[in-house]
């Protein structure tokens, strides 16, 4: 068994003519938590959706332990249930209540017994603290519930990894708070995530590592202490010095 | 003859009878219409070129083709290669054909209209693609298509009368052969059209029963306090 409980090796892709990664390579040990940082449109994005095949990539490999995701063809769902994924949108599925969303995973793709799949799903949404909105349908949910709502949905499934796109983007300073908290708990109880955000508190209160991405490529990479207080790279330092600024 | 005499003693026996047979014709159409709908509009939606085409191509088909002259071609163009349907199986093949032409779109359309970060959280859990349609697409865009659906079962109830032209002795049949008979036209006529008319109000009525029963708060009809 590998030391690393995700490698991503070598990743291109392309959207047309347009290139949006370009050769990325990174690994990831179980229990860390790696912060993607960067300006919009440097691919932060795409990677993650590179990593559980929702986007294909062109070139490249991704490995979850030692099993190859990248072209394991119909497997892939296989996979997936074992990378969780969390986005900007919540995405959580409209015609469902809040407990429903967390359990149908379960229900439908591991088979589990409906009772049993009640039974975690309310665990999970208690972990995020969402178990007294249990049945509350989704347009019912604020937005940072609707996205602790997504994380249980996304932890209900024992994922060794959960990739985190833009989790807080599209929610007030006040709500953003409420589900970094939750997210902070989660790093701190050892799930492995990897995170794209521009939300540079977290990083420096729970990043492993943070990685400065653009164009399409790994510009810097380091503990957080480093990247943010000391980068190396001139285009780390400038991003940093524009995002601290606010 | 009276009108009194003529409404409980003649008009009323063909006109149950003639209901009897409206209502196995719908009620056998319908479900295997919504079935096939729900088929074609998945194919035209997820299914690779040769199907999708394929799907499209039906619906363009029975869209095109006048109910009338499909039911002709049904009853009285099949014997000639050698396939014979007694005139109420090939009525309700017909409507199936045609009913579920129509429901097609209407699914195509709710489909549509669901948002793709639906079908990628689902794909991220590790559900398969045909999984998710089950669990997570369809069940939305039934509901969403219930308006367009209620329409076409309207429809049906309307258009079943069509059966009459190739032998189907159904309402509308009943009552013509009956005013015929004694020369009561309006009276029979118009008393079919009160019917007509239930059928079509307690229809509604239901779809509004079953509309208030599969709402979720969001998602279809009002928006949330």
């Amino acid at each position: 068994m590998s030391d690393y409980i995700l490698r991503v090796v070598d990743l291109h892709k392309n959207f047309g003519e347009r290139e949006i990664l370009h050769g990325i390579s990174f690994k990831v040990k179980k229990g860390e938590t790696i912060v993607f940082i960067g300006p919009s449109g440097t691919g932060k994005s795409t990677l993650l959706r590179c990593i559980n095949q929702l986007t294909v990539p062109d070139k490249g490999h991704v490995y979850i332990d030692d099993d190859e995701i990248t072209g394991c063809g119909h497997r892939i769902s296989e996979y997936r249930q074992r990378i969780g994924m969390v986005f900007q949108n919540f995405n959580l599925f409209d015609h469902l209540t809040a407990v429903q969303n967390v359990e149908i995973a379960p229900i439908r793709v591991r088979k589990m017994d409906k009772k049993l799949a009640r039974e975690k799903a309310m665990e999970e949404l208690r972990r995020v603290g969402m178990e007294d909105w249990a049945d509350h349908y989704p347009a019912e949910l604020s937005g940072g519930q609707a996205q602790r709502v997504s994380i249980a949905r996304s932890l209900a499934m024992d994922p060794e990894v959960i990739l985190f796109d833009e989790p807080t983007s599209a929610l007030d300073p006040e709500l953003t708070r409420e589900v970094l908290e939750v997210m902070k708990d989660l790093s701190k109880s050892g799930m492995t995530m990897l995170v794209v955000t521009h939300e540079m508190g977290f990083a420096r209160s729970v990043a492993t590592e943070v990685v400065f991405m653009e164009g399409g490529q790994i510009v810097e990479q380091g503990p957080p202490s480093e990247i943010m207080q000391n980068p190396k790279h001139p285009r780390t330092r400038e991003f940093i010095g524009k995002i601290s600024e606010h | 003859m009276d009108p009194v005499t003529f409404l409980t003693q003649f008009l009323m026996p063909a006109l149950w009878q003639g209901l009897v047979v409206t209502l196995e014709l719908v009620l056998l159409t319908a479900p295997f219409g919504l079935v096939l709908g729900i088929g074609i509009a998945l194919g035209r939606q997820y299914g690779g070129p040769a199907l999708s085409t394929a799907c499209a191509g039906y619906v363009i088909f029975f869209k095109g083709c006048p109910l009338l002259l499909l039911l002709f071609m049904l009853y009285f163009g099949l014997p000639t290669v050698g396939i014979t349907l007694p005139a109420f199986t090939a009525s309700v093949l017909g409507f199936i054909l045609c009913n579920a032409a129509y429901n097609s779109e209407y699914i195509r359309g709710a489909i549509r209209s669901i948002k793709d970060g639906q079908m990628t959280a689902a794909q991220a859990l590790g559900m398969t693609k045909a999984q998710a349609i089950e669990s997570i697409i369809l069940p939305q865009a039934l509901r969403r298509a219930i308006p367009g659906l209620s329409n076409e079962f309207i429809y049906l109830i309307k258009y079943s009368s069509l059966a009459y032209m190739i032998t189907v002795v159904e309402l509308s049949g009943a009552a013509k052969l009956v005013a015929t008979k004694y020369f009561m036209f309006n009276e029979a006529f118009l008393a079919v059209g009160i019917v007509y008319l239930a059928l079509v109000t307690v229809t509604t009525y239901g779809v509004h029963l079953l509309e208030k029963r599969v709402a979720v708060p969001g998602m279809t009809g009002k928006s949330p306090a």
